[in-house]
């Protein structure tokens, strides 16, 4: 792994227009976070890739039969066992490469880094258990969470990622119970008790931090795990224009804080190393928050005090990872 | 000189689990991801053994569930590797979802599945119900009687399967066979090896910028191919039809492989679909499946001494079903008693009762048929009341009315 790796954009702009990674005229919304998340990561990629996609949003809006956005290898199976694919493509690639099996077949190619990616409904809720195989397994593979903070792809319901107070189909706002009641799941922390060396979050709205922590995530020396956050202005609410707006705003207000776990350690990275260091730094949630319907209801008279919730957590999540980071 | 050639193999007292895993051993797998159930588990047991002593070059995954041991066998297998897999009942039940992706993929997987009952209540012992529950998932399935066919179907399916590009459900009954030593002839390790050859990659056409080409059908990075893309009514359909037509025309293949098989063991098994017992002049025959049908051929012996006219047919394959077959092999018998080892709730019979009874409906001569429901949870089937079927059977044209299906060795 380099330590420094500068990512020249134009460079990589040119080298994804002449390989088309990922095509155009897929059918993900305007606006998506998810399609710049796929996009980085095949950006990031030194060594060809093999992916598999969980079922959900990126799987359905990319390979409509009988069109792929794919130049790729790519496979879905199903929702809960994209990692477990994985497990089995990786396993496979280590025995036929040790044996030179298709040396002598110009047609293939077995020196390839695995990507598997999932939602979070795919990750957070129904794919944990084969996650957590994978990564105990030690496979040499990057999992990649685009977390649009619920099922988006179903229509909108709640999942362990999606945050306190947000309306979803399934935690609408109620007369008596207004949106989500309960926090997100601590999804890095779970991974990072796997003791796998590395993990990180990545808002694609700061590029060159996602670009980097993609490549690291590619060639560590074992399971990766990459927890992106990905705007869903359908789902959200929120206008398409403002998508990487509120990717910025996230990590601003330390609702979604930039950061690595290498080989155990916190590190923090991005403007969350600035806000470390200057507190004044720290936007308040409201800002985040406001410019999304999902959590329009807080803004009403009477439900202050969701809003003073939701500020509570994120400033007790953050004072943690302060902690953990050494701050 | 068919004796010399097949007198090179090896007789050991191997269990079914332990033939099975043999025979995984000897098939050039590449990659195995299983997870342990009983009593499957000394199939996994056995080929962690070999591996940890390095009797064998395979990748062997312990999983954490049977969810994720057919979907990373599935990646395996779409990334260029022979790949294997095996449980049993609720592993079974477990891997339902991913059975039909695994064949609707056309991903050439072999898995043994060592027949026990479904829960609840849980129970280890044998009967059908796992794999007839799986009986419209799109895979061939191949039932053995004993360890030595185990092996041997073990050894067939990878060639089968990579051949139709279909999977392949091997089966061996729960304890009775996976538990039970037997002598069973061992091949040579090279014979069997160049038998099944090391996997070969089919080539398929796909269009690319610059025409048609011929490219591998694996995953990729030389001819990327989207495996398992979202398919919707105006193609589905369409794929579906596809993949019956796939599974149709595997006859064929599963009577070539054992033609061939047979010129290297001496084992063919023919005429592979079904293996009939003294039907030559029977009046009636019971057909099943399995290890019962060694109980069953018996109890012919001992009711031909009585002068009764009863024969016996095994079932081996059971998907396809070989109906056309059937009907004409079924069709001159007065009656035909149906064992299931497995119950169709709220169906008029057994899931094989009633693929033979809807096969002789359009069999002009329409025998009748009975059937019988018989050791479920792994209740005995003692000859005596095998005896007791046939010679309810010699009696069904005499008495009309007579209800068709019946259980066997239950406490009513």
């Amino acid at each position: 792994m380099e330590t420094v790796w500068r990512p020249n954009i134009k460079e990589l702009a040119r080298r994804e227009m002449e390989t088309r990674p990922v095509e155009s005229g897929h059918r993900l919304c305007a606006g998506c976070g998810a399609g710049i998340v796929i996009r980085q990561i095949a950006m990031a990629a030194r060594k060809p890739l093999v992916w598999l996609n969980a079922t959900g949003c990126v799987e359905v809006a990319t390979t409509i039969f009988p069109y792929s956005s794919w130049n790729i290898p790519w496979a879905h199976n199903a929702f809960e066992n994209a990692a477990a694919v994985g497990s089995g493509v990786e396993a496979a690639r280590n025995k036929l490469a040790r044996v030179n099996r298709f040396s002598n077949d110009p047609d293939i190619d077995l020196d390839y880094d695995v990507v598997v990616v999932g939602g979070d409904g795919g990750t957070y809720d129904i794919g944990l258990q084969a996650i957590s195989g994978a990564f105990e397994r030690g496979h040499k593979l990057m999992y990649v969470l685009y977390d649009n903070e619920a099922y988006m792809n179903t229509g909108i319901q709640r999942s362990g990622g999606t945050p306190f107070g947000a309306r979803t189909t399934t935690t609408p706002v109620g007369k008596v119970i207004k949106g989500k009641p309960l926090f997100k799941k601590p999804i890095v922390d779970i991974i990072v008790a796997h003791q796998i060396p590395y993990a990180a979050t990545v808002s694609p709205a700061y590029w060159n931090d996602a670009l980097i922590k993609f490549r690291k995530g590619l060639e560590a020396d074992g399971p990766s795990f990459i927890h992106a956050f990905s705007t869903c202005p359908l789902g959200w609410g929120s206008n398409p224009e403002d998508t990487i707006k509120i990717m910025k705003l996230a990590v601003e207000t330390c609702v979604f804080p930039l950061y690595e776990v290498v080989e155990g350690e916190y590190k923090l990275t991005g403007p969350s190393i600035a806000i470390a260091k200057n507190p004044a730094k720290k936007r308040p949630v409201e800002e985040y928050l406001k410019l999304q319907g999902r959590f329009r209801h807080m803004f009403k008279p009477g439900n202050e005090w969701m809003i003073e919730k939701f500020q509570e957590w994120v400033d007790k999540q953050w004072e943690m990872l302060l902690k953990k980071a050494g701050y | 000189m068919a004796v010399q050639k097949y007198g090179e193999q090896t007789v050991m007292a191997l269990n079914g689990d332990e033939a099975v895993a043999w025979a995984v051993k000897q098939s050039n797998v590449d990659v195995v991801a299983a997870y342990p159930i009983t009593p499957q588990t000394i199939i996994v047991e056995r080929i962690s053994e070999f591996v940890h002593n390095g009797e064998v070059d395979m990748e062997f995954i312990r999983v954490e569930s049977e969810h994720s041991a057919l979907s990373a066998s599935w990646g395996a297998s779409l990334a260029g590797a022979r790949a294997f897999t095996a449980t049993a009942a609720n592993g079974l039940a477990l891997m339902w979802e991913i059975l039909y992706i695994v064949s609707s993929t056309r991903v050439p997987l072999v898995m043994a599945v060592v027949n026990r009952a479904l829960s609840a209540p849980i129970n280890i012992h044998n009967d059908h119900s796992d794999t007839m529950g799986a009986r419209d998932s799109g895979w061939i399935q191949l039932y053995s009687e004993d360890a030595q066919e185990a092996y041997d179907n073990t050894i067939m399916a990878f060639k089968i399967a990579e051949e139709a590009m279909l999977p392949v459900m091997v089966t061996l009954d729960g304890f009775t066979i996976s538990h039970t030593l037997q002598n069973v002839s061992v091949l040579p390790d090279e014979v069997v090896s160049n038998f099944v050859g090391e996997r070969k990659i089919p080539r398929i056409k796909i269009p690319t910028i610059y025409g048609e080409k011929e490219v591998p059908f694996m995953l990729n990075p030389k001819y990327p191919i989207t495996f398992g893309p979202l398919d919707l009514y105006d193609y589905y359909f369409e794929h579906k039809v596809q993949q019956n037509e796939a599974m149709k025309a595997t006859p064929p293949i599963i009577e070539k492989v054992h033609k061939e098989y047979g010129e290297i063991s001496g084992r063919s098994y023919e005429p592979v679909h079904m293996i009939p017992y003294k039907t030559e002049d029977a009046d009636v025959v019971i057909i099943g499946l399995s290890s019962t049908m060694s109980v069953v051929r018996k109890v012919v012996d001992q009711l031909r001494e009585e002068g009764k006219k009863v024969g016996a047919i095994r079932l081996r394959v059971f998907r396809p079903f070989p109906a056309e077959m059937l009907r004409k092999e079924l069709s001159n018998f007065s009656t035909v008693g149906v064992l299931d080892r497995c119950i169709s709730f709220g169906a008029e019979g057994g899931p094989l009762f009633l693929e033979i009874r809807s096969a002789l409906y359009s069999s002009p001569s329409k025998p009748a048929t009975v059937n019988y429901i018989y050791g479920l949870g792994g209740r005995e089937l003692p000859p005596k009341l095998i005896a007791k079927a046939f010679n309810e059977i010699l009696e069904v044209r005499a008495e009309p009315g007579t209800p068709i299906v019946k259980y066997l060795g239950v406490r009513e």
